[in-house]
């Protein structure tokens, strides 16, 4: 409509513009400021925002607990997606095509033990056992928002550390460009590896310097407790400013390699998922708009949906990785 | 037990089909007013409302093969009502499209249609479906003479592989065909038996004029 409602929802700010970045810089006068009363009415929203991002635990398993993220755009202010909804509609091929599939059939994958091998163009090429590979870094709490490219959205609280920390422990030589994901494939435990769909294993990839951003998150829990198996358990990626099929879940192997990786969607269909495939709301899929989303459990049936945003809204973070780069040929 | 021609042929067999067939949408009507759907009730609801119309236009191509394997005459009295339950869940379809999905966006929609190949067909075939719908009386019948009227309702046929494409344009996205697979084989046996009768029927007079 050419007249704009309240219905029509809101373009939500990114987060660095909620919070001036002096403000976020200085987090440990504000605190003491907010201690001692003098904040003033200005400061109140801002209290009263960073209490909404606590979300309480469902309950339903282990507790990993995250500390404080102290990366820019770690934490999105948005109002949490219930953990009902992030555990029972995702995709996850492996265990069935419909979004309702994996959380009925995910019960059959067997966490632990679980290893992760790193290997390829890399100095201290290592099999991590999952233990290990939770001790190496300091787990944060990441609240992010995930678009998916079917035109939905949520926002989701991970735990993890970024993707970096590996990285850096395994010495990367100067040739590694690219660092590819493979996920499990066991036809044992995951009924539907073997279907047409996709080629097994589900690949995925990152150009270095995407890898290496602060909030590329290596991730085992969501909502204060470890990942359950239907949304990648134990260990997966979320790259928050891509759509959700680039984020790989129960992963095995991290490769580093000189060649872009051919990943899983591209191989299925390459004028549709490219490589980068960043939230992009310029950039539409073949058979449907991504200018807009709708946010699972919020928007109601007869809201409009909301506009995407680009990178996701974490433009202010990443935009400078795609400098210069044409995003439609690039998509 | 009754014969079928008693079956068919009771007073009350027609307001059961009719009941029966709002039963998809009295359950879809129940769920969304309960929040029952899921995590995303305007895919469920758009997708839940594709899958009946397609339920249904196989159900409404199969009442005259039906009627002749089994000499079953009675069940021709059921064609229309299914034919309109068709266009019943086809424009609940567009509705949630439309309001769920583009959010009665005008602009947006008529900018979509032409964007988007399997939505053009897919409103193609509710476009082609719509006269069918409109001239579906007896008196419709009468006005326009038996022949057009069988002509203009002809346009099913064209519907139906429509509708085919529409469900494999949406699914090819994420190769995921087996469902598509099961309409177009049903389809495609409905369609076939009515090409195998018509060449069986122009086959006998040209005996004849041996």
């Amino acid at each position: 409509m050419l007249i704009k409602t309240l219905s029509n929802g809101f373009d939500h700010p990114l987060a660095s513009e909620i919070t001036p970045q002096a403000v976020y810089s200085g987090r440990r006068d504000m605190m003491k400021l907010l201690a001692t009363g003098a904040a003033g009415a200005a400061m109140a929203g801002w209290a009263s925002r960073e209490a909404m991002a606590q979300t309480p635990r469902p309950g339903k398993l282990a507790v990993l607990a995250g500390g404080k993220s102290a990366v820019q755009g770690a934490i999105t202010m948005e109002k949490v997606t219930s953990y009902q909804d992030a555990s029972t509609y995702n995709n996850f091929y492996e265990f069935g095509t419909d979004k309702a599939d994996p959380a009925r059939n995910a019960h059959t994958l067997k966490p632990t033990p679980w290893t992760v091998e790193v290997e390829g163009l890399v100095k201290k090429p290592a099999k991590y056992a999952l233990e290990d590979l939770m001790k190496l870094s300091a787990m944060e709490e990441r609240v992010y928002r995930l678009r998916c490219v079917e035109g939905w959205s949520m926002v989701i609280p991970w735990v993890g550390y970024s993707m970096a920390e590996l990285i850096r422990k395994v010495e990367p030589l100067g040739s590694a460009k690219y660092v590819e994901f493979v996920t499990q494939a066991d036809p044992k435990t995951m009924p539907y590896v073997g279907s047409r769909v996709l080629e097994w294993p589900y690949v995925e990839g990152l150009r270095m310097d995407e890898a290496m951003h602060p909030l590329t998150l290596l991730t085992f829990g969501m909502y204060g407790e470890v990942l359950p198996n239907q949304n990648g358990a134990p260990v997966r990626l979320v790259v928050p400013w891509k759509y959700g099929f680039k984020s790989g879940k129960s992963l095995v192997k991290i490769r580093f390699t000189d060649k872009e990786p051919r990943t899983a969607w591209n191989k299925a269909a390459a004028q549709e998922y490219g490589f980068y495939s960043n939230v992009n709301p310029t950039v539409d899929h073949p058979r449907w708009s991504q200018a807009a989303e709708r946010r699972i459990g919020e928007d109601g049936l007869f809201a409009k949906k909301r506009k995407t945003l680009m990178f996701n809204g974490y433009e202010a973070q990443v935009g400078q990785l795609y400098a210069g780069m044409d995003l439609k040929k690039f998509f | 037990m009754p014969s079928a021609a008693k079956v068919l042929l009771h007073p009350a067999a027609k307001p059961l089909v009719f009941v029966l067939a709002l039963l998809p949408f009295s359950w879809l009507f129940y769920g969304a007013y309960t929040d029952t759907l899921g995590a995303n009730p305007a895919e469920y609801l758009l997708r839940s409302t594709g899958d009946w119309t397609l339920r249904f236009l196989c159900l409404t191509l199969a009442v005259t093969p039906a009627r002749t394997l089994f000499k079953w005459p009675a069940l021709a009295r059921f064609r229309r009502m299914l034919g309109l339950f068709v266009y019943f869940y086809a424009t609940l379809h567009l509705l949630s499209y439309s309001w769920f999905d583009m959010g009665f966006d005008l602009e947006a929609i008529v900018l979509d249609i032409p964007k988007r190949p399997f939505i053009l067909v897919g409103f193609l075939a509710f476009v082609l479906l719509t006269p069918m719908a409109a001239t579906s009386f007896n008196r419709a019948i009468k006005a326009m003479g038996a022949r057009r009227w069988q002509m203009l309702h002809k346009a099913i046929y064209a519907i139906a592989a429509l509708a085919v494409l529409h469900f494999f344009w949406m699914r090819s996205g994420k190769n995921d065909f087996g469902e598509v697979a099961i309409y177009a084989a049903i389809l495609a046996v409905l369609l076939g038996w009515r090409v195998a009768n018509f060449m069986k029927k122009r086959a006998i007079p040209s005996v004849k004029s041996l």
